[in-house]
């Protein structure tokens, strides 16, 4: 399985790697704690109801009730939840467009997201924005946004307004491993160091830049190097494990917090559709997919786990499982029958 | 109850497909995720996945069948404890005319979108809303007038706003230290401190996408550009970024910004650096685009673009910096936005201008007044959104129009301008609205040939009288 043996190894060569940095170099992967059954059990939840809304939101696409372009986030769970449970309040975080998992995570209504999805009223952008622009300000979730890499300035911008005002909120600007070769991301590292601005920057690498593997597009594929050369710390994390997800977001986001500049965490995980609906998959096999799905899936790591620890019965996670089903069509029952916008919104909201 | 799985859409043109192949068999349970299916279209072949749980009750749809529309149910899926004796004894037969079947009992959902929008069928009815901008303020008897360069005005301005709102911050290269390319910002680091006047590197793209970030938490960041010329490298922050997010975000996030910087040909410095971006952004829904051509305007509204809660590109000129006029010592001279001022009163022909056009426009008024053509000369100060009432206003009474610009014709303002004469006030035009504009070639280094490329008075003076059959 790539995506895993790739997160073992080279996190080995990460904690013994020597980068002639300063004596407080991090570089040393963070240790990962176990944790409480609390924890368990709200990233499993957490998790959950990303893979099951992301899986109503393919099958509205397929009825034609979701249009355009739509990305989707699973397999990728565990990076977004376990990252949530680094912040705290007053924290920004911004993606680009494989989005709806940040949006859920960081507390964003399921009923809002799809009905935006559906292009309704009730939606998160009153139906004008779509899959790949959603924002709420209440939980600090700054968007989506659709032009690959563009978020990443945009986030150091975020960090930049945290240092003016002086307050201890961190930034999490999410990018995938295809937005980690724009220039732009390069131009945000520089300045991001330059002015010590505190932005954790995750590199979600789910291997493929839509069908272009990283191996064909990357001449540095460790990605947590990519700061290297700005003296940026840099961490590989399995991505697929939300306890490893989680301990490495609170090294960073400490480092962050106490004014030591930015930090880099490269997510090694991996998307199981294809890069949007109408994308094949055909540049990897069914097998590569069937490993990861059946020895690495975080949700049913998390899930083994509760029931080995005895968090939870089978019949208590069948509970769970099946409000998580409700909450997820109660939001598709609402996204398909909230009215579309009023046609007098087409003239709003350009200017204010 | 058994729940159907329907023919899928994997794109949003797809309307039917082939069932190539069935992966799972009758009596097979599925979970969410597991791929049962294989569809081709003339695209690709793609793969259905189950979204639900349960055992697969029955297929109503054999593998090989083609054409099969989108929606059509394709197989049943049984919950816990549910048999295949529960399926509906009217589950469509696999190859009768699946297409017929969608429109019958499929997707409610489809019935929900024909629902919503039935009560919308004026759509096209909606009209954008009228653009209104105030006069400028009167300014008091006896106030007094200060001359200054048109540099000193903008630094005023920005130092004025910045006492008074301490999130309003300027960031570009050499703003600081060096105190601006073009001295724009002198003195601001010594009274702000670099907290707030900050020497960016030179990283254009990625300043200006800082910028807009800091704008979207709430910061007011004035973005310098040593030339527009370099902005081209941000061009997708200041579009994508800062224009669309206010829309796309239905109203939620806003982005206070300026970006400005000396726009337009120089002197001698060739096609790289010599170029008019006022048509470029003033094509942008979601941009304010300001361009003022005397310093009192450049004070009064670079204060206004501080404030204005959207997006504003100033756009400003770097001949002129250097140009001396007087500004009114008043205490907050502020003027609005989207307001075309009238420069010089006439009643033969209308020269419409802004920014460094109007040095040709005003020449050729006064040579145009020496033949006994009494120009109005109208300084738009403001490209979006225009002040087409004062435009139409004066043409109803002149009946003749030029437009000037440094720019090139194809697209550009005159064009517009013109179009929205020949709208509006067709029945008063008594002549084909004439452009005088940039020739379209990119800006040439040597001196006699630059000076072809650009407009000159004399040009208006002969575009004018054409207009008038002098």
């Amino acid at each position: 399985m790539p995506a895993v043996s790739a997160a073992s190894s080279s996190s080995k060569a990460a904690s013994t790697r020597s980068d002639g940095a300063k004596s407080s170099s991090p570089r040393a992967a963070a240790p990962i704690a176990d944790f409480s059954k609390d924890q368990d059990l709200s990233a499993y939840k957490s998790m959950l109801t990303i893979r099951r809304f992301e899986e109503k939101a393919g099958q509205l696409y397929g009825m034609g009730l979701i249009g355009g372009f739509c990305h989707l986030y699973i397999g990728q769970e565990a990076v977004v939840v376990g990252m949530q449970m680094a912040l705290k309040d007053g924290d920004q975080v911004i993606t680009g467009y494989r989005d709806h998992g940040h949006m859920l995570a960081t507390g964003m209504e399921a009923k809002g997201v799809m009905a935006e999805l559906t292009g309704r009223a009730q939606g998160y952008s009153k139906g004008k924005g779509g899959s790949m622009h959603m924002f709420s300000k209440e939980k600090g979730f700054f968007g989506g946004h659709g032009i690959v890499g563009a978020q990443v300035p945009l986030g150091t911008g975020l960090a930049f307004a945290n240092r003016y005002r002086g307050n201890d909120n961190v930034s999490i600007t999410y990018f995938g491993d295809g937005a980690a070769n724009q220039g732009q991301v390069y131009e945000s590292f520089n300045m991001a160091e330059l002015w010590k601005l505190p932005v954790v920057y995750v590199i979600e690498n789910n291997r493929y830049a839509m069908g272009t593997s990283v191996n064909r597009a990357s001449a540095q594929t460790d990605f947590s190097k990519r700061g290297v050369s700005f003296n940026i710390p840099g961490e590989q994390v399995d991505g697929m494990d939300v306890r490893a997800v989680k301990a490495a977001g609170d090294k960073a986001v400490e480092w962050c917090r106490k004014g030591k500049g930015p930090f880099i965490l490269e997510m090694l995980t991996y998307r199981y559709r294809g890069h949007s609906m109408s994308d094949p998959a055909k540049y990897r096999t069914r097998e590569e997919v069937d490993k990861v799905r059946t020895t690495h899936d975080p949700i049913d790591m998390v899930r083994a786990r509760i029931i080995e620890k005895k968090f939870a019965t089978e019949d208590e996670l069948k509970k769970i499982d099946a409000e998580v089903r409700d909450y997820v069509n109660d939001s598709a029952e609402f996204a398909t029958h909230d009215p579309e916008p009023d046609v007098s919104e087409l003239y709003t909201d350009i200017y204010r | 109850m058994p729940t159907d799985i329907l023919m899928p859409a994997l794109s949003p043109t797809m309307e039917k497909g082939n069932l190539a192949k069935w992966l799972k068999k009758e009596g097979d349970t599925v979970k969410s995720g597991d791929i049962i299916a294989e569809i081709e279209t003339d695209k690709a072949t793609m793969e259905v996945e189950a979204a639900d749980e349960g055992t697969l009750g029955k297929i109503l749809v054999p593998e090989g069948t083609q054409d099969v529309a989108v929606n059509t149910p394709i197989a049943v899926i049984l919950g816990d404890g549910e048999k295949a004796g529960d399926i509906k004894a009217s589950a469509p037969k696999a190859d009768k005319p699946v297409t017929e079947k969608v429109k019958e009992d499929a997707p409610s959902a489809e019935k929900a979108i024909a629902e919503t929008r039935a009560p919308q069928k004026a759509e096209t009815a909606v009209a954008p809303p009228p653009v209104q901008a105030a006069n400028d303020p009167s300014i008091p008897e006896g106030t007094e007038m200060v001359q200054m360069t048109m540099r000193e005005a903008l630094r005023d301005a920005m130092a004025e706003e910045m006492r008074a709102d301490k999130d309003v911050f300027v960031m570009g290269e050499e703003v600081a230290e060096y105190q601006g390319a073009y001295k724009v910002t002198q003195g601001l680091l010594q009274e702000f401190g670099d907290k707030r006047v900050i020497d960016t590197p030179i990283t254009e793209h990625g300043f200006a996408g800082l910028g807009v970030g800091a704008a979207l938490a709430g910061l007011k960041p004035i973005v310098e550009f040593m030339t527009w010329n370099f902005a081209m490298q941000a061009i997708d922050q200041i579009i994508n970024s800062a224009a669309k997010t206010l829309y796309m975000s239905g109203g939620q996030m806003g982005c206070q910004i300026v970006f400005r910087g000396p726009n337009g040909a120089a002197a001698r410095v060739a096609a790289q650096h010599s170029q008019d971006y006022s048509a470029w952004y003033s094509h942008i829904p979601g941009l304010r685009v300001v361009s003022p051509s005397n310093p009192a305007d450049a004070k009064g509204l670079l204060k206004a673009a501080i404030r204005d809660k959207n997006p504003v590109v100033f756009l400003e000129n770097e001949i002129l910096y250097g140009q001396s006029g007087p500004v009114p010592k008043l205490d907050d001279f502020v003027l609005p936005i989207g307001k075309a001022r009238i420069a010089r009163a006439g009643k033969d022909v209308t020269i419409v201008s802004w920014s460094m056009g109007m040095r040709y426009a005003l020449e050729a008024a006064e040579t145009l007044a020496k033949e006994g053509i009494e120009a109005e000369v109208i300084d738009l100060r403001t490209l979006k959104p225009m002040d087409t009432e004062t435009i139409i206003e004066s043409v109803k009474k002149t009946g003749r129009v030029v437009t000037v610009e440094e720019g090139w014709a194809q697209s550009g303002v005159g064009a517009e301008i013109a179009a929205r004469v020949m709208e509006q006030a067709f029945d008063y035009l008594d002549a084909p609205v004439a452009r005088v504009s940039g020739k379209e070639v990119p800006m040439p280094y040597a001196a006699n040939l630059e000076k072809l490329a650009l407009p000159s008075a004399a040009e208006v003076v002969e575009a004018a009288k054409s207009v008038s059959y002098k």
